[in-house]
């Protein structure tokens, strides 16, 4: 579905992705761990389409096309979704019309029916229970005022409308508490299915308790410096990340 | 040949003495007597200029007024405007009242007048005036300063119709009353003098939507003054949606005068026009009055608009509110001007003031002016101003969901002026003036 290939982004003058390459298939859940500043969130952004976050040479394939050529809108109507590490707050949008607004952009897309706003709160109203938040928030400006959480499970609610068949979700479980992160963890797994795939950024392991990942990624210093099965990550919870913060050729040559 | 300054002045001179002869020439002697010493005002004062080193016209050059003689439409009024032609102005509930004003002149016939309450008064001024009304003659020019405003000088000079409301003590009036002044002559160049005065009785409550729009592709000059006493205890909600088409001119006066404990809210939408200048002036004449004086004006190409808002906290005890928000695209210029007396003695005085604008193309202006006059020592008075552009993260995360670029701009820019919009508190003005924002939105 998703195919990075040598993968080199900047900021500004700033290299920070060198050298990326993943591979991810229909019905797969992939981890990417690294420590702070590693590139993880540059990764999430250059894959949405963020203004300024530049691929300086590589190659994304997303379901055979080339991703990096499409606007944002684009993307998120071929279904790609990013849940922000940092959401952000949009004063005087109401929730549940920006929802709208974005879902019928994808329906209209795709030849799909567009719904009223009457149809349309009908069924955010059954996503709204998934999330566990106060249903009078969707009235309520975007993320504006919310707290962490709230705004975290609004992403995960975004998602749960949006339906994407590439969820990349930056840190959905950064500052939650455990019951936070069981729901949060909950919805990330409605959305799991043979047709979808997921790369689900963190910095901890503790996620991954409740969202079993298929593949975990080690990204240190805008590379992947090692990759394996769900066991890598209790070794970087055990050890932390420090063995992989070394020249890379060592890092890849330790073994797992 | 360019006309000058003073030619255009001999103009309205000539205009005036027409009237007197035919068309004005049933008022009562005071109100005679009140357009002469006018005019003679507006002569001696000329219309303003920023060369005199006159702080309040000092970004607003009116010289484009000031040079064309205006004169007022040779046939006015008789245009036959048919409820379509209307609809666009017309917006609004059913129920509400209704004083339409043609080109400068009552129009009965597309008019519309609810139950009201008992002792209510709702007419056109030259109605007022023919049965001699003594609260007209008491409150009439009382309010607005036509001594050392020109262009109140001007409007106070052609003063014969425009709109009366009286709300005795303790009434309420649960409709707006919509008062709506359209331009329809299509000869260049035409004036009206819009004028609308609104008294209030102790605790009463009212609800005033004034309208302005044309329905013409002629230049025109619509200069409006409004008064407005807010009796003890009352409120008076005061809506100005200003719709005129891209070619025309607006100067908007509004004195409010507040008793003890009134209330008084003001709502302006500026969405049209070439050149437009407002002048809102609230007077907190008594301890306990509060007023919330909210804003929007939206504007691209050429257009410009000038708020001047004055505050003269005259007395202890006195609240103010103001937030004004602009939207500029286009060469479009915004000036925002507010004023804040605070009178010696006049303590506790509690005011804020706020003025933001979101600058859509690079070519945009806005100056923003704020002004305090404090002379009493224990008060609370704060501004905040601030000029920005869309911001880029917020329009990803916008995109990121779907949204094309153009969609998210409308939501965000939607978003910025909502915050006036939602200060609305009759729930379907707020959805009326909700769709029209959006539409002009949509043509920026
Ligand atoms: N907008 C930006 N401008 C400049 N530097 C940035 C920007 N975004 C990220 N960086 C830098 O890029 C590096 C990687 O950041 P990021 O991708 O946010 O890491 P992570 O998500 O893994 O913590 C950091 O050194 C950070 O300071
Ligand atoms: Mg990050």
């Amino acid at each position: 579905m998703l195919e990075i290939r040598n993968l080199y982004a900047s900021v500004g003058e700033v290299e920070i992705l060198k050298g990326i390459n993943l591979k991810v298939k229909a019905g797969e859940v992939h981890a990417l761990m690294g420590p702070n500043g590693s590139g993880k969130s540059t990764l999430a952004f250059v894959l949405a389409g963020k203004p300024g976050y530049v691929a300086t040479s590589g190659k994304v394939t997303y379901q055979g096309e080339d991703l990096l050529g499409m606007k944002p809108e684009d993307r998120a109507r071929a279904g790609v979704f990013l849940s922000f590490q940092h959401p952000v707050e949009v004063p005087g949008v109401r929730l549940d019309q920006f929802l709208r607004a974005g879902f019928n952009a994808i329906h209209k897309s795709k030849g799909l029916e567009e719904l009223d706003p009457l149809k349309f709160d009908r069924m955010l109203r059954q996503r709204v229970k998934v999330v566990g938040i106060d249903p009078a928030l969707t009235k309520r400006s975007v993320n504006d005022g919310f707290s962490g959480g709230e705004k975290k499970r609004n992403e995960v609610l975004q998602m749960a409308v949006l339906e994407p068949t590439l969820a990349i979700l930056d840190e959905p479980d950064s500052g939650l508490d455990v019951d936070a992160l069981r729901t949060v963890a909950q919805g990330i797994n409605q959305l799991r299915s043979p047709e979808k795939a997921i790369l689900l950024v963190t910095h901890y392991q503790r996620i991954l308790n409740y969202v079993i990942p298929d593949f975990v990624h080690v990204l240190v210093d805008g590379r992947i410096v090692k990759s394996g099965g769900k066991e890598l990550a209790l070794e970087i919870e055990a050890e932390g990340y420090e063995k992989f913060e070394q020249p890379q050729e060592e890092a890849i040559q330790s073994p797992g | 040949m360019t006309p000058s300054p003073a030619t255009a002045t001999s103009s309205y001179i000539a205009a005036l003495e027409a009237f007197e002869k035919d068309g004005f020439n049933q008022d009562p002697g005071w109100t005679r007597a009140l357009r002469k010493e006018a005019i003679a005002r507006f002569s001696e004062l000329g219309f303003p200029t920023a060369r005199r080193g006159n702080e309040e016209w000092k970004y607003t050059d009116v010289g484009p007024i000031a040079q064309a003689p205006f004169r007022p439409p040779t046939a006015p009024g008789v245009a036959k405007l048919g409820a379509s032609a209307l609809k666009r102005f017309t917006f609004g509930e059913r129920r509400w009242h209704r004083l339409v004003f043609v080109d400068g002149s009552f129009n009965q016939r597309l008019s519309f007048l609810s139950a009201l309450p008992t002792g209510v008064k709702v007419l056109n001024l030259a109605e007022a005036l023919k049965s001699r009304s003594t609260l007209v003659r008491e409150h009439l020019a009382g309010h607005a300063d036509y001594s050392n405003q020109a262009f109140t000088a001007l409007n106070t000079a052609f003063v014969h119709d425009g709109a009366f409301v009286h709300v005795p003590d303790g009434a309420v009036v649960e409709e707006p009353i919509h008062i709506l002044f359209l331009t329809t002559s299509r000869e260049k160049d035409t004036v009206s003098h819009p004028r609308v005065l609104v008294v209030t009785g102790r605790h009463s409550k009212t609800t005033i939507i004034e309208s302005y729009g044309g329905l013409t592709d002629a230049r025109y000059l619509s200069n409006a003054v409004s008064e407005v006493v807010v009796g003890p205890g009352a409120s008076v909600e005061h809506y100005r949606i200003q719709r005129h088409s891209e070619e025309a001119y607006h100067v908007g006066t509004t004195q409010a005068v507040l008793g003890r404990d009134g209330h008084f809210s003001s709502v302006t939408f500026d969405l049209g026009g070439a050149l437009v200048r407002n002048n809102l002036n609230v007077l907190m004449g008594d301890e306990g009055s509060s007023c919330m004086l909210n804003g929007v004006y939206l504007v691209t190409r050429s257009q410009k608009i000038d708020n001047q808002v004055t505050i003269d906290h005259a007395k202890a005890h006195t609240t103010s509110r103001e937030l004004y928000k602009g939207v500029l695209d286009g060469q479009s210029k915004a000036v925002f001007h507010g004023s804040i007396i605070v009178r010696r003695d006049a303590q506790k005085v509690d005011a804020r003031q706020e003025d933001k604008n979101l600058l859509l193309s690079d070519q945009a202006e806005a100056n923003i002016k704020p002004a305090f006059w404090i002379y009493a020592d224990d008060v609370k008075c704060g501004h905040g101003a601030a000029t920005g552009r869309l911001d880029e993260s917020t329009l990803f995360y916008l995109r990121s969901r779907g949204l094309s670029e153009d969609d998210a701009q409308s939501l965000l820019v939607r978003g910025f002026v909502n915050e006036v919009i939602e200060t609305i508190s009759c729930d379907p003005l707020r959805a009326h003036i909700g769709d029209l924002v959006t539409a002009t939105l949509q043509e920026l």
